[in-house]
């Protein structure tokens, strides 16, 4: 290996910034493949949306990979972290959604699959599954329903959330613009379905642009009593 | 299902419950879903063991990684908070702010750290989020559990004991659970608590230009929930003013049943099997501060506007100085009818009228110290 000049230092000894001898690795059985998720309420609907991106270190390996994954006609999950974890659980939730429809002869609520996932999100406390969930559809009611979740099952039900790796970068912004926080003397009017959209797409692009694991296309589904409606946008894809 | 098998779906049963299994009429042994929930409180949940298991093919998960230390774990689990709860004449009052955090995310402005367990009982929780959440369903069906097969409702201090012995099989792994439970013990139908209710709007003691916050009246509400169990139960729903003779009474029988078996109560339990009882308890990175105003403010004979406004008070500083604590205050008020919800106060406005308060302290010490400066010059003109 050519070493330059510029590794000498004053008295011939070549110049050490830090340990270059032997380093163990040990296997880390999880990855971060990046990607961001984000479900908004409102008074008759619920957006889930997220990006398409799926990335690891400084790689892209897939373009077309969205983290939207519809449970029944009235909810939709996004999962976001590691991409073996995501798979895994949704298939889990699956599993679970069906044998609870056989034996209740009903679909369950989103209420009840939150609560349902927090269960199966504690029981690997030890060795937890890697991923960010929310969970957004209508409640019994017909109204719109968010429900974000820790990796740990920890949930509760918000009207708007952000979650993935530009969740922090996209949270401050709905605080404003949907729960007009840090406003004075605004008046608050109720989301509508057209507004959320537009707001979600935009909200997307500004991560895009900032967020290096965000980007390629956008998959918003769109949850309202007729059913679930998705929709596909494009976004940066460098 | 060869799914269930990669993810140990099954596995968990097999560690923790002591029943036999029965073949069902296939002749199989496996347990369907509709059995989960028969006999052992964790049946979802066990605690990491090392024991090699011979019965089955190891899989990765159950030999290699059977328990993840947090250096490991590549996310944090949230923390941070100040939660308090005290006893005095007239029940307990129980408070928390409602911020969590996530080393320096705040991954939640309004989660609800203070959760009724029944109608007379209520934890607040601190450490980690998902733990406490978890832990408190589990002690709530306990404890219906508890109820419905002794006919009779466990006291503060038995709730303790058992969070406390359901906890320790997990001590020594990264579960953080540090409960509060606050509660009233005894029979809510004794006539001479009933008359030191009072159902009106709570101002608080130090402003008085504020907006004042009423007491939502849940108690008839949390109360229904037990009225099928106990026939002696009665609610009273009318409001009755505070009589003062009443009040008198009503302190000395407290204070006699004190240490009895009925009255306020408040217990502290931790993950690492630290059991407390006493009348004061805070617990989280926001509670020294929490205690020095506890310490300064708290009497026995307290009224329930001033003890009010003491929580309340205490819970602001503590946010004002913890970085981890903040955004909202959440407050219940617990006495022998049950568990009264105090609305959710931002404290954001408060700090403003603090402000407006220093200024005007300001101003008037100002005019003060020039009226002074003006009379000693008189005095030194007159003296001349």
């Amino acid at each position: 290996m050519m070493i330059s000049a510029q590794a000498y230092g004053g008295n011939g000894k070549v110049k050490e910034y830090h340990y270059t001898g032997p380093v163990e690795h040990k296997f880390s059985p999880y990855a971060f493949n990046g990607g961001t998720v984000l479900a908004v309420a409102g008074e008759d609907f619920a957006l889930v949306a997220s990006d398409t991106r799926l990335s690891e270190g400084y790689s892209i390996h897939s373009r077309d990979s969205p983290k939207c994954y519809k449970l029944t006609d009235t909810t939709v999950i996004g999962c976001s972290g590691f991409h073996g974890d995501c798979l895994t659980l949704t298939k889990i939730i699956e599993a679970r959604l069906k044998m609870y429809k056989h034996s209740n002869n009903k679909s369950m609520t989103s209420g009840a699959i939150a609560a349902m996932l927090s269960t199966i999100l504690y029981g690997r406390r030890f060795f937890p599954y890697y991923v960010y969930n929310i969970i957004g559809g209508l409640d019994e009611e017909g109204r719109g329903a968010v429900y974000s979740f820790d990796p740990v099952g920890s949930y509760q039900r918000d009207t708007y959330k952000a979650g993935g790796s530009a969740s922090a970068m996209l949270q401050p912004l709905l605080d404003n613009q949907i729960g007009f926080k840090n406003m004075e003397n605004v008046e608050q009017l109720p989301l509508s379905q057209e507004k959320a959209v537009q707001l979600v797409k935009d909200v997307f692009i500004s991560a895009a642009e900032r967020d290096v694991y965000t980007g390629d296309a956008l998959k918003i589904c769109i949850i309202t009593k007729e059913g679930v409606r998705e929709e596909i946008v494009p976004l940066r894809k460098d | 299902m060869a799914l269930q098998d990669v993810c140990g779906f099954l596995e968990t049963l097999d560690d923790i419950s002591p029943c036999t299994y029965q073949p069902n009429e296939m002749g199989y042994m496996w347990r369907t879903p509709l059995e989960f929930d028969r006999d052992s409180a964790f049946h979802f949940l066990s605690p990491p063991q090392q024991c090699s298991r011979k019965n089955r093919a190891p899989t990765l998960f159950s030999s290699t990684f059977s328990s993840l230390s947090p250096h490991q774990q590549p996310f944090q689990l949230s923390h941070g908070t100040t939660t308090l709860g005290f006893i005095f004449q007239d029940g307990v009052i129980a408070a928390a702010d409602t911020r969590a955090s996530c080393k320096g995310l705040i991954c939640c402005p309004i989660s609800q750290k203070i959760m009724p367990i029944h109608s007379h009982l209520v934890v607040n929780t601190s450490g980690s989020g998902a733990d406490c959440m978890l832990w408190e369903r589990i002690l709530t069906r306990e404890m219906r559990l508890y109820q419905l097969r002794h006919r009779k409702r466990l006291s503060v201090n038995g709730a303790a004991k058992l969070l406390s012995m359901m906890l320790h099989p997990f001590k020594g792994t990264n579960v953080c659970v540090a409960a509060t439970l606050c509660g009233w013990d005894g029979e809510e139908t004794q006539k001479t608590i009933q008359s030191c209710m009072e159902i009106s709007d709570v101002k608080e003691a130090v402003e008085q230009d504020s907006n004042g916050s009423a007491i939502s009246d849940e108690s008839a509400q949390g109360s229904v929930k037990m009225a099928s169990v106990n026939e002696q139960d009665e609610i009273s729903k009318d409001t009755q003013a505070l009589n003062p003779t009443v009040s008198d009474q009503n302190t000395k029988n407290v204070l006699s049943t004190f240490g009895g078996r009925s009255g306020p109560r408040v217990c502290y339990v931790c993950s690492d099997g630290l059991q407390l009882k006493g009348e004061i308890i805070s617990v989280g990175s926001g509670s020294p501060y929490a205690y020095a105003v506890l310490d300064d403010g708290w009497r026995w004979g307290m009224t329930v506007d001033e003890a009010v406004a003491l929580a309340r008070e205490a819970v602001f500083r503590a946010t004002h100085w913890d970085a981890y604590s903040g955004n909202n205050v959440d407050l219940f008020h617990i006495t022998a009818h049950g568990w009264r919800r105090r609305d959710r106060e931002d404290l954001k406005e408060e700090y403003y009228r603090e402000r407006e308060r220093e200024k005007k302290k300001i101003k008037e010490r100002e005019k003060e110290r020039q009226k002074k400066e003006g009379d000693k010059l008189v005095e030194g003109e007159g003296d001349i």
